[in-house]
């Protein structure tokens, strides 16, 4: 088996289509753990994502997409990445994400016993994620 | 023999219902190949998620979650998935017989119904209906499914159920359509072969590293995997049901010609016996006069 190769395989997938399918140096993601980067013979590890922009570089290239939540599973020269929904940044619309981010504010902030707080941060976090991932553009 | 007039009318009615099932036809052949691709993209992602879980309850041996225990003693929820609309042959028909004919009893099941026809038949029968998702069937999304995931998980975290069913029509191909009941909860893998290419996966088996811990990662993936099984059980729902009903128009169509040239035929025969008979009487008239 050729190990010279520096590369990686990346398979970002999600339900409605296989969202990545390439090869990179290094991908960096957000993890529940914290932001980790990863090159080839990283140990296997399987870690859970949270709402945060992945990078994917290779060479010069970084190409950049948010990813709201899902999982990893880092084999030796294989990423593959399951996520709910992935988003490169010309697919976001910004008008919608605003709207989503005040609506899961002035949710936050009315304080009633009703609303699902961690939904509405969840919500939050990931209007943040589309809007910084839209300005990457 | 009818008279000319009847069959007239009758041919008339024939061919327009002829019509309509001819473009409902059409109609349900372009959904189909809609949803057909939108099935077989889905795919990809429940094969990767369904191997990582298996690689994952392998490796830590024997997690005690909730999600992997279930409770028999509590109510089983079963999610049926079934069409908003009729006239698709038997498609909501052996669902319903699917459910009905199941070892779960009546008494003890509690349906999240996804579809009007399912919800309504099994109403009549007497069952439970804990939530109507029916506008979903206009065209499935993946936050559909991720709200009725939520819900059902919501359920049996809460102690409400201790079982989760999922009863869908499977899309083999475009002729072949299977209702299946399919167990979402307690996860078990017990039946499930694993190939010799998933085996031959070493660095999951043996190496894999977990953060945060497997059993907590466990928690955290399940419910992710129940949501892709329900969107996977809807979009391949959606295109049995435009394939049944793709099917039932199709034959419709084709009966409706057969009819029409049967009544053609006897239509030409009726015509022809008045126009015989008028000549009889004609000459029989002139005859008389003569």
């Amino acid at each position: 088996m050729a190990d010279e190769s520096k590369l990686l395989r990346l398979e970002i997938i999600s339900p409605d289509r296989v969202f990545f399918e390439g090869e990179a140096d290094m991908v960096e993601m957000r993890t529940s753990e914290g932001e980790i980067g990863v090159f080839r013979n990283h140990i296997p590890l399987t870690s859970i994502l949270v709402p945060g922009i992945i990078k994917i570089h290779n060479g010069q290239e970084v190409k950049q997409a948010a990813v709201h939540d899902g999982f990893v599973e880092i084999f030796r020269d294989h990423i593959v990445i399951l996520s709910e929904s992935a988003e490169w940044p010309e697919e976001i619309d910004v008008e919608r994400a605003e709207r989503a981010k005040e609506r899961a504010e002035t949710r936050l902030k009315s304080g009633d016993a009703n609303i699902d707080t961690a939904r509405a941060e969840l919500a939050l976090r990931r209007a943040l994620i589309r809007i910084e991932a839209a300005h990457l553009k | 023999m009818a008279s000319m007039k009847d069959i007239k009318r009758r041919r008339q009615s024939i061919q327009s219902t002829g019509q309509i099932t001819k473009a409902m036809k059409l109609v349900s052949t372009v959904k189909l190949q809609k949803s057909k691709t939108r099935a077989e993209k889905s795919k990809p992602y429940f094969k990767h998620m369904y191997e990582a879980i298996l690689a994952m309850l392998e490796k830590s041996g024997n997690i005690d979650h909730p999600y992997l225990k279930g409770d028999p003693t509590k109510k089983k929820a079963v999610i049926v998935i079934t069409s908003n609309r009729g006239l698709a042959g038997g498609y909501n028909s052996n669902i319903v017989k699917l459910v009905m004919g199941s070892d779960i009893p009546k008494d003890d099941c509690v349906i999240y119904a996804v579809g009007k026809k399912g919800k309504e038949t099994l109403a009549r029968r007497g069952y439970t209906i804990a939530e109507d998702y029916s506008e979903v069937m206009g065209g499935p999304v993946f936050n559909d499914a991720i709200a009725i995931g939520r819900r059902v998980m919501q359920d049996f975290t809460d102690g409400k159920i201790g079982e989760i069913y999922l009863a869908y029509t499977e899309f083999k191909n475009t002729v072949s359509h299977i209702p299946t009941l399919l167990k979402l909860l307690p996860f078990s893998t017990s039946g499930e072969k694993q190939t010799e290419e998933e085996k031959a996966d070493i660095d999951r088996l043996t190496l894999m590293n977990y953060e945060p811990e497997a059993d907590e990662a466990i928690g955290q993936i399940i419910p992710r995997y129940i949501n892709s099984l329900i969107y996977g059980g809807l979009t391949q729902a959606f295109a049995s049901e435009n394939g049944a009903r793709m099917q039932a128009m199709d034959s419709a169509t084709n009966n409706a010609e057969e009819m029409l040239s049967t009544l053609t035929l006897q239509y030409n025969r009726a015509r022809q016996g008045a126009i015989t008979q008028e000549i009889t009487e004609i000459v029989g008239g002139a005859n008389a006069i003569n």
